[in-house]
């Protein structure tokens, strides 16, 4: 068994599954809820697949209206909720319960309006983030967050984890990009937060909703800010024999005063598995390898790569290789972006999202390698250095139970020692199921307890995406702390 | 007036100020330099709790893009800190003193509680933007940690990010950390002469949408002659490549003058500060944000009524306006609404602040939220009561 606990189900919502299943049919067209235990068995996990709970049905409603007939029904009854984007969830975000319904927003996947004038877009909330982005691109647009899903990924999964990419140095994460949203509360209630203008008026609902992880209720339709991109981009790729020199490099650019759009790290590990299934020319003999991606014209990105060249030499760079052509560029992006699936072709692997202060890089890196060898595993880094955004790669076998409790218990000790240095369990990823259980070494009672609060005001029977987030002893707040 | 003022050293002795008034429900009025103490809606607490003594930068690191202030830290010293090492705070906070006709020292926690941002917001995204952590002292006396010291953090709900523009109704700030940029190697500002605000906006829109990374963008209509800027920053080649490019795409517009580092510096701060609006002193002067393309229109509904000053920024995203006290105040908050944007009552008597709310009126469902929200964070209603709405 593996490690992370889940409450027990229901068995007074368990018995009444028809009379819900009956009660939604009556809110949706029968043929958008989904009963039958085969065509349950998709939604049963997200990408943290060693989880699974196959949920008591699926309903994919059509529209907003439909959303919030279903919420009132459900949460009337007392049924908990799993609201659910494309299911790419790394921490457990869309992981069902057996007494719960999922609430699917695939098929709210349209762009409802984009005005080029004033940079934005409007669309449902189940549009992957990639659509967004190729929907606007012949017209020289883009929306900024680029997770590594995001062929996959939609808006409203993106919205619920505060989805980030690699892009983020410079365009910020999806907090950063999104100027109001729809959303249905519990009771069916449809509210407004934000609308199109820079600023909103009254509390800032956006920071709040942006990063509930789906506690809050089921947002439905977003509006984007879009951005003209850039003439041209082009990475380089730079190679050092030591780990401390390549984070050196990364802090010795940013101090230079330049904040390229991108800046990810491989360790030879990462190098290898990537550059045997990308063929992307990557240097095999580096300790560590950085692509440092620029943004502008030609003559302007020929400014900033012979600086950021020259910064490199100064921190101990061998290898620069700056990328000539489209080609190229391509192939450098191609072995990065394909990280997650070439590691996933040589073994199973728990992804890690912790976020560390920079400046504790090497020091970082030199633990994860001690960790990880003390529980006699391997690991491969890949990250958004830049930020300070680590995501240590931990190999096992998932057919041995052994391996994936130590894989499990060494990704513990590694999001520990990120808090212990001043960062932070998950940069990007979410909580989630994956890193509820630690969320006390990152808060005190009464940090929790105020997150808590003001979930309460939204669900106050812990009905929407519940058991995650928070410690489980949590739930409800001890009614002596109560408010 | 306020009965009793109180000036803790430390979170802690805000922690226990605060404890102890929840338990005779006793309301604070939270003051740092004092500078934006005419913003919202007047207050009358029982206590005034200063906070300017929580002072001083508790970590700077340059490489990092990060620094952390105690909220009663002057704005101008950490700006200054940042200077030094070439840095700055991304959304160009603005001195709001020659508008307000205050006087005090503008501190890094006012700043936050009102989520006011300067010119390049249009470019790099508002104050709340830049906030990465925060500490602060909620309704209940507990000191409430959120977010952290780095670039990107979901762990846990941003509630430290939603302090921003709360106005000290959520809770009592005591240190902010903030992501940094650095300062551009220069600065190019591109002015438009005689546009009318259409045309203006039109031109402001099209340089916005373009590749060439205009970092702000603002319309100043008064004056003898309208001038219309375009800032660019950044590297010297670039900065001269993208001129020629805006230029030509733009010539329909005429030809612009050029304006180099030290007066772009100038007219940018003027811009910021709204200077070209705040006279005479008595006028009532509103924020209003709206769908950039519509604020031309509003503002020509609004002159066919009165006589209005205006300047706009954000590319038209953000009207300053200013009118006779004696004009008709709801008009201005009906037509923004009406163009998809939302009315900030800025300088106005004190009467007409309690007369008529400062800021945007809220939908029902919303308001009912807010409501909640305020008592999540402060159940007694002792934190700055009714400073931005009636009731929270």
């Amino acid at each position: 068994m593996t490690q992370i606990a889940m409450p027990q189900p229901d068995p007074l919502i368990l018995a009444k599954r028809e009379r819900i299943i009956a009660g939604l049919k009556e809110r949706v067209p029968a043929q958008w809820v989904i009963t039958e235990e085969d065509e349950r068995r998709p939604y049963e996990t997200d990408a943290l697949t060693a989880y699974r709970r196959l949920p008591l049905a699926v309903v994919l409603p059509g529209s907003t209206e439909e959303v919030a007939a279903i919420l009132s029904f459900l949460s009337r009854e007392g049924v908990k909720i799993i609201p659910r984007g494309a299911g790419t969830s790394l921490s457990g975000g869309a992981l069902p319960q057996e007494d719960a319904v999922v609430v699917g927003v695939g098929r709210l996947n349209k762009v409802l309006d984009v005005d080029f004038t004033n940079r934005t877009a409007r669309v449902q909330s189940g549009i992957t983030n990639l659509a967004v982005t190729t929907h606007i691109s012949p017209d020289g647009f883009f929306y900024a967050p680029d997770p590594s899903s995001q062929l996959a990924c939609t808006i409203a999964g993106n919205i619920a984890m505060n989805s980030g990419g690699a892009h983020c140095l410079k365009y910020g994460v999806t907090t950063n990009n999104i100027l109001g949203v729809r959303m249905v509360l519990l009771d069916g209630t449809i509210v407004d937060f934000g609308g199109e203008t820079f600023d909103q008026p009254g509390y800032d609902w956006l920071s709040l909703v942006i990063g509930s992880e789906g506690q809050f209720g089921i947002v439905t339709e977003a509006t984007l800010r879009i951005l003209r991109a850039c003439e041209g981009a082009r990475p380089c790729l730079l190679g050092f024999d030591k780990v401390e020199d390549a984070g050196a490099c990364v802090a010795a650019i940013i101090a230079s005063g330049i904040i390229p759009v991108a800046i990810e790290y491989m360790d030879q590990t990462a190098i290898r598995i990537c550059e045997d299934f990308a063929h992307a020319g990557y240097p095999l003999d580096v300790a560590a390898m950085l692509i440092v991606e620029v943004e502008g014209a030609d003559a302007e990105i020929d400014v900033l790569l012979t600086h950021i060249e020259k910064v490199a030499r100064e921190n101990g760079a061998r290898i620069v290789k700056v990328s000539k052509s489209e080609a190229e560029s391509a192939a450098i992006w191609k072995g990065r972006k394909s990280a997650f699936g070439a590691t996933g072709r040589i073994a199973d692997y728990l992804c890690m999202d912790g976020t560390i202060p920079t400046g504790q890089l090497p020091y970082v890196l030199t633990r994860i390698g001690e960790i990880v060898a003390h529980h006699r595993l391997r690991v491969a880094n890949v990250f958004h250095a830049g930020d300070g955004n680590l995501h240590p790669l931990i190999l096992f076998n998932a057919n041995d139970v052994d391996e994936l409790e130590r894989a499990e218990q060494a990704g513990n000790e590694i999001l520990e020692l990120c808090v212990e240095v001043g960062g932070c369990l998950t940069g990007e990823h979410g909580v989630g199921i994956e890193k509820r259980d630690l969320m006390e070494k990152q808060f005190t009672p009464v940090d929790l307890d105020q997150q808590i609060r003001v979930k309460l005001l939204f669900d106050p029977d812990w009905l929407l995406n519940p058991a995650k987030v928070f410690p489980l002893n949590l739930h409800p707040l001890p009614l002596g702390r109560a408010a | 007036m306020s009965a009793s003022s109180l000036a803790p050293q430390n979170s802690l002795e805000v922690a226990s100020i605060v404890r102890d008034a929840a338990a005779r429900r006793q309301s604070i009025e939270i003051i740092g330099g004092g500078s934006k103490r005419a913003l919202g809606r007047p207050l009358d607490a029982a206590i005034t709790v200063d906070v300017s003594g929580l002072s001083g930068v508790t970590l700077y690191e340059p490489a990092e893009l990060v620094v952390s202030a105690r909220s009663g830290t002057p704005l101008q010293h950490v700006t200054d800190l940042l200077a030094q090492k070439g840095q700055m705070l991304p959304f160009e906070p603005a001195d709001y003193r020659p508008l307000l006709a205050s006087t005090g020292e503008p501190t890094i926690g006012g700043m936050v509680a009102t989520n006011l941002s300067g010119p390049r917001r249009l470019h790099v995204g508002a104050c709340r933007d830049a906030i990465i952590g925060c500490k602060f002292v909620n309704g209940r006396g507990e000191e409430i940690v959120s977010g952290g010291r780095v670039m990107k953090n979901v762990t846990g709900y941003d509630i430290g990010r939603a302090m921003a523009g709360a106005y000290g109704t959520l809770g009592v700030l005591t240190e902010i950390t903030f992501k940094v940029l650095p300062r551009s190697h220069a600065t190019l500002t591109l002015v438009y002469e005689g546009l009318s605000c259409d045309r203006a906006v039109a031109l402001m829109s099209a340089a916005v949408a373009s590749p060439f990374e205009v970092t702000a963008a603002a319309h100043i209509a008064e004056g003898n002659r309208a001038r219309t800027c375009l800032r660019l920053e950044g590297f010297d080649a670039s900065i001269t490549y993208r001129a020629g490019r805006l230029i030509e795409d733009l010539a329909e517009y005429g030809q612009p003058q050029r304006l180099d580092a030290a007066p772009s510096k100038g007219l940018w701060r003027e811009i910021g500060e709204a200077r070209s609006i705040i006279e005479p002193a008595d006028h009532v002067v509103w924020r209003l944000q709206m769908p950039p393309s519509r604020s031309a229109a509003l503002v020509n509904s609004l002159r066919a009524m009165m006589d209005v000053s205006v300047l706009y920024d954000w590319a038209g995203g953000l009207v300053w306006l200013s009118h006779a006290p004696g004009d008709d105040v709801t008009a201005v908050r009906t037509a923004a609404k009406a163009g998809g944007g939302h009315a900030t009552l800025i300088r106005a008597g004190e009467a007409l602040r309690r007369r008529l709310s400062p800021f945007e009126p809220q939908a029902p469902a919303v308001e009912k939220l807010a409501r909640g929200l305020k008592h999540a964070f402060d159940p007694a209603g002792i934190l700055n009561p009714g400073r931005m709405y009636a009731g929270i």
